[in-house]
């Protein structure tokens, strides 16, 4: 076995920073660059390894046995390093710890238990966007809608109370920039995380919990013995944590789909206002063309051998979700939005045991707001220059001003 | 040791779906007096669909039989199941198939594993097996016994020699009891299970009259300390169809017809019915289909029995039709 260790090619290696803010700004160029270098890249700047082609990232992510989330799925090693709060339950959790609170968590989010938010989300959206429509036929596509929407869902349906709403996105932010290094982005939140921290972590409580939504359903499954009760809270705060910046930035991304391809593709638009059901499908397109949640770390928990290469036991692995959904070993022509393109298999929800436990909650969320709005609107284009919005982990907006034409009801 | 990270992917034009619900045996081992152990893999090397002790799956055997077993085996190796199988006398199409008839090399139709019976978060666990019950508590065991948690087995059999996997349980010394009836007579249950206390988990896996004297003992003990799984001996539904079927996509008007070696999946969406998937593996939920009319074939990990039972949904990445003909809400 050393013998073959000792012949191993040369590691092709990377000395951008992905986490830079010219990445930040357009990590095409960098996915790219990674993917051609070979299926396993050494990232020389935070001496890890990356995956960036579809078949090594689908790979790790499926091999829970191989590739574990339990040292933590951001850069920190928490194997060596202290994590920066009780780690998740369930994101950073190895089976067989993982087992429960996962279970438990998909049946209060699954398909079938969301059956009775539906019709409310439809009415909810319709509302927002007749809301929107009102205030005239230019506006910010993601203040107005795509943060707009969530909040007013979301929470409710975990069941937090009105007050501190505002602090779900800042914190979100934060929990998302803590798995890259500590840079500025991460310096930037400092100042507030034992605030943010105090104030979700008091909204996982069962008596601040309503009595009725994803929160009490958790609270009411350690009343069972399917998770003990110290657990509870911390399912909740997974809800919390990944559940608002996420759908955001998803929601973000769909419409700045819509709005770009308007100039080429006008006809995405009204196919999808003639099928409706279509929403699902765009969604999903739109998750993997932008990768809302860009990347995540596993770590080998053995020598692991990729291709002519061997990933030492004990090494942090970054796997890039955006490239993966952009290999044009796996897509074709894989930059362009189309909604004709089967986009099922692709990474921007994760695979495997960890896959998105939130999926059909942000597929709901999204499905809501783009029928309320193909309902209402024949016509959506940017309006304006747009801004991202710098995170470690998250493909975000900023800003997509756009505009709009009423359509006939 | 150096692991081997192998994908399986395909491309946008012919996403390779792995096969799940179509395993080789791959070994056949007598581990106890009418007690076998059959090994399952998948005929393209492919990973199998993750499981938690407690698990069990369907298996469709090539006399079209369907019957559960529990998995028994190492869920860190993800390219095998182990399932043990009892000879009954009574049984008819199924254990006696297994047995007599099935041999290395077989293809056998999996459906799930889905899990009625998981372990749930404890200091402390109170195991008791009887007989071929202990398949599911195999692992179980092991699994509390990597989590350092406090744990008993109880293990009853009518003999020694009909006891499986005696050998497997001899490392954990004291913490396993075994009980042939022929040497000790009946389980001890109220010595074993004890006083009640309320941060103990009790699992029993056995035949009906065993978990009976369990529940008994334990009905004083707090609620939800108490989990079974009775071993389910009967056969279950009729022999699935191997033939092609027809499903009409009621809201679009076409009917297609699904051939042996096509998923629903691929043969709506080859109609031009789009249906969004993710894992098509009957895992993640994404493909949920309403069903109208006729009688799935659940090949999935996600629906229980209630919601099998209920027949109004199917995950048509892998499930199919036990009827000639499905309606799909599509
Ligand atoms: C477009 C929106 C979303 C995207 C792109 C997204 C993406 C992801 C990804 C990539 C993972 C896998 C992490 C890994 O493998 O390490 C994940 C896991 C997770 N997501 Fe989402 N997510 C979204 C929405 C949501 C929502 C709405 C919720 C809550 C309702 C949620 C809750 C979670 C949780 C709890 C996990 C951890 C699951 C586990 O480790 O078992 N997510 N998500
Ligand atoms: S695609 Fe995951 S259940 Fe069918």
């Amino acid at each position: 076995m050393t013998a073959t260790l000792n012949s191993t090619p040369t590691l092709p290696a990377n000395d951008a920073d992905p986490f830079g803010a010219e990445v930040l700004e357009d990590p095409l160029p960098l996915h790219a660059a990674l993917r051609e270098a070979g299926p396993v890249v050494h990232l020389t700047r935070y001496d890890v390894y990356a995956f960036a082609r579809y078949e090594q990232v689908h790979a790790a992510l499926v091999d829970w046995q191989g590739f574990q989330s339990a040292a933590g799925v951001g850069l920190s090693n928490f194997r060596y390093e202290e994590p920066w709060r009780p780690p998740s339950l369930l994101l950073e959790a190895d089976p067989p710890r993982h087992d429960a609170p996962r279970r438990v968590l998909s049946r209060v989010l699954g398909p079938r238990a969301l059956r009775r938010l539906r019709e409310g989300w439809l009415a909810d959206a319709e509302e927002l966007v007749e809301q929107v429509l009102g205030g005239g036929e230019e506006f910010d596509a993601v203040s107005a809608l795509a943060q707009a929407f969530p909040l007013r869902v979301f929470p409710d349906a975990v069941g937090i109370p009105q007050e501190g709403r505002e602090n779900l996105l800042p914190y979100g932010d934060h929990a998302f920039n803590a798995f890259g290094p500590s840079n500025d982005l991460v310096a930037e939140g400092a100042p507030r995380v034992a605030e943010l921290s105090a104030w979700v972590d008091a909204q996982c409580a069962r008596d601040v919990l309503t009595d009725d939504g994803f929160g009490a359903q958790i609270w009411a499954a350690s009343d069972r013995g399917d998770i003990t009760p110290e657990q509870a809270p911390l399912v909740v705060r997974s809800l919390l944590t990944a559940g608002v910046d996420t759908t955001v930035h998803g929601l973000s991304a769909v419409l700045y789909a819509f709005a770009t391809a308007a100039a080429a593709h006008p006809q995405q638009w009204d196919r999808l206002r003639e099928q409706p059901s279509l929403a699902r499908v765009a969604f999903d397109e739109a998750v993997r063309w932008e990768s809302p949640v860009q990347t995540f770390f596993r770590t080998a928990t053995c020598d692991v051998r990729v291709g002519e290469h061997v990933v030492p036991e004990g090494r942090k692995i970054l796997m890039f979700l955006g490239a993966a959904n952009r290999d044009p070993r796996r897509w074709a022509d894989p930059d362009s939005f189309d909604l004709s393109r089967d986009p099922s298999g692709h990474v921007g929800f994760g695979m495997g045991i960890h896959q998105c436990v939130g999926q059909h909650v942000a597929r709901l969320e999204a499905e809501a707001l783009l029928t309320a709005l193909a309902r209402r609107v024949d016509r959506i284009e940017l309006a304006g220059p747009t801004r991202r919005h710098h995170n470690n982990t998250l493909r975000a907006w900023e800003s997509i001003p756009v505009r709009v034409r009423l359509g006939r009801r | 040791m150096v692991h081997t990270l192998t994908g399986v992917v395909g491309t946008e034009a012919g996403a390779v779906s792995a096969d799940v619900a179509t395993l080789r045996v791959t070994g056949k081992r007598l581990v106890a007096e009418d007690v076998l152990t059959l090994d399952l893999a998948s005929p393209t090397g492919h990973r199998l669909r993750d499981w938690a002790p407690g698990a069990h799956v369907d298996l469709v055997l090539p006399n079209g039989v369907t019957r559960q077993y529990s998995l028994c085996g190492d869920r860190w190796d993800p390219f095998t199941y182990r399932v043990g199988v009892l000879r009954e006398p009574a049984g008819r199409g199924g254990s006696a198939y297994v047995h007599g008839e099935l041999d290395v090399g077989d293809l056998v139709g999996v459906g799930g594993p889905r899990n009625n019976f998981p372990l749930v978060p404890s200091e402390r666990y109170l195991f008791v097996a009887g007989g071929i019950g202990i398949t599911p508590l195999l692992p179980m065991v092991h699994q509390a016994d990597l989590l350092g948690a406090d744990w008993r087995l109880l293990y009853g059999g009518r003999r020694r020699a009909s006891m499986a996997f005696l050998d497997e349980l001899g490392r954990y010394g004291e913490r396993v009891q075994v009980v042939p009836q022929d040497e000790f007579g009946l389980l001890d249950l109220p010595a074993f299970l004890g006083a009640p206390r309320p941060d103990v988990k009790v699992y029993s896996c056995g035949p009906a009259p065993l978990l009976a004297a369990v529940e008994t003992v334990c009905a004083d003990w707090p609620p939800y300390t108490l989990r079974t799984e009775r071993f389910a001996g009967e056969e279950l539904t009729g022999p699935v169809r191997q033939a092609p079927f027809d499903v009409e996509l009621a809201r679009t008007g076409v009917t297609v017809t699904v051939p042996a070696d096509t998923t629903v999946l691929d043969a709506v969406g080859a109609a031009g019915v789009e249906v969004l998937s993710s894992c098509r593996q009957g895992i993640c939920g994404t493909c949920e289909t309403t069903v109208l009319a006729g009688e799935p074939d659940h090949r999935d990990a996600l629906l229980d029995d209630q919601e099998r039972a209920a027949g109004d949904c199917m995950f048509i990445c892998v499930s199919r039709a036990r009827s000639d003909r499905l309606v799909l809400d599509l």
